[in-house]
């Protein structure tokens, strides 16, 4: 793999994280995220709809007019999003219960119309598939660290499975809303300090 | 009675913005002014509601009817795309004063969430267009709430000083925490 391709690839997990540096897609990062499994899922459908509509808007991408490229793209994201909310809804029913508004809310993620807009419709195949992985395993990564940090303290479980005794009582407030405020913010903190130590 | 509770829920109890994440990227962009604050509320409200019903119709004289309901997302976000765009056509030619006021906002409502979310659980929830209605206007005004409030609170912060860590979107989102957290408060009264 080139240099170009592997900077592709790996632009969207630390230097351009949509969760903690570009503050994109910041509903469902913050709405499903209460536990990990959640965070999980709905990182995997965001990656899934960026993979194909990344495809799809770069083989395109000489057809389309300038100037009714945006409603176009809408057009091609809102029908991968009802792809995938029709196969989950058959095939992952629970957990498309637990998404529920947020799966259709896809379609207005800015993270899959920005990379649509700024990648995918200037770039070839490769390199968009490239992009769409790197972009959506940045975001799933982001959402299940959200989600397990509010699992671990407002349930005292871990992807369902709980640690703590039945009677101890968990951090509540970090699995209902505020709580995905603060924690978020902790995350970001420390995301911060992080690449600063780099 | 019924529409009151839907307004008293929507707009405290079950908050767009601090208890169902909807319309997040608003929140935080436009909030550094309580003007540009309360004109995004504004321009939202018009919006929600102008949709909602549109989306409604839509809904029950093509979809429903001809079983096309799992074209739904794909119908509404086109929908509301091209009424953002037919609004601010008409209000520049209309009302140049309100344009004035809402015009620069209007083009970001299209991919805010909160607009397509309003619209589909206007459907999921199964309500009639009049309480439809009542229920977007009762969540774009909690939407202008929240964000007006958040915005006074975010004036006052631009003139403390804050550790370096927590400057810039961590101290809104902490912010924002707190919010909800007094939003929290208003649990009690729905049931």
């Amino acid at each position: 793999m080139n240099k170009t391709s592997l900077e592709n690839l790996t632009r969207g997990i630390i230097r351009e994280n949509p969760t903690f540096v570009m503050l994109l897609g910041m509903c469902p990062t913050l709405g499903v995220t209460t536990s990990a499994l959640n965070g999980l899922g709905m990182g995997l459908a965001t990656l899934f709809v960026l993979i194909l509509s990344n495809v799809a808007i770069s083989l395109v991408k000489g057809i389309i007019p300038p100037k009714v490229r945006i409603p176009s793209f809408i057009v091609i994201i809102a029908s991968f999003v009802t792809v995938v909310d029709l196969l989950m809804a058959a095939y992952l029913p629970a957990l498309h219960a637990a998404l529920g508004i947020f799966i259709p809310l896809i379609v207005v993620n800015c993270i899959i119309l920005g990379r649509a807009e700024a990648f995918a419709s200037k770039n070839n195949i490769w390199q968009s598939v490239l992009d769409a992985v790197g972009m959506g395993t940045g975001f799933t990564i982001g959402l299940t660290s959200l989600g397990i940090v509010r699992e671990v303290l407002g349930n005292g479980s871990i992807f369902n499975y709980s640690f703590i005794a039945e009677d101890a009582n968990p951090v509540l407030l970090f699995i209902m809303p505020p709580g995905a405020f603060l924690a978020l913010a902790a995350l970001i903190i420390l995301f911060n300090r992080l690449r600063k130590a780099e | 009675m019924a529409y009151f509770m839907i307004f008293i829920t929507a707009v405290f109890v079950n908050n767009i913005v601090l208890s169902q994440f909807l319309g997040i990227c608003p929140f935080l962009g436009v909030s550094k002014k309580i003007s540009t604050a309360a004109g995004m509320g504004f321009a939202v409200m018009f919006v929600m509601t102008i949709a909602t019903i549109a989306t409604f119709l839509i809904y029950y004289t093509f979809l429903q009817p001809y079983n096309l309901t799992f074209m739904t997302t794909v119908t509404f976000i086109l929908v509301i795309a091209a009424l953002v765009q037919m609004v601010e056509i008409i209000v520049k030619k209309v009302s140049p004063p309100l344009y004035q006021a809402l015009g620069i906002f209007l083009p970001l409502i299209t991919t805010n969430c909160a607009v397509l979310g309003i619209a589909i659980l206007t459907i999921q929830k199964n309500y009639t267009l009049t309480a439809g209605i009542c229920y977007a206007l009762a969540n774009a005004m909690g939407f202008t709430l929240a964000i007006v409030i958040f915005a006074g609170i975010r004036e006052r912060l631009a003139d403390t000083e804050v550790p370096s860590a927590l400057k810039g979107t961590p101290l809104a989102l902490i912010t924002a925490g707190l919010l909800s957290m007094a939003f929290m408060g208003f649990a009690g009264i729905s049931q």
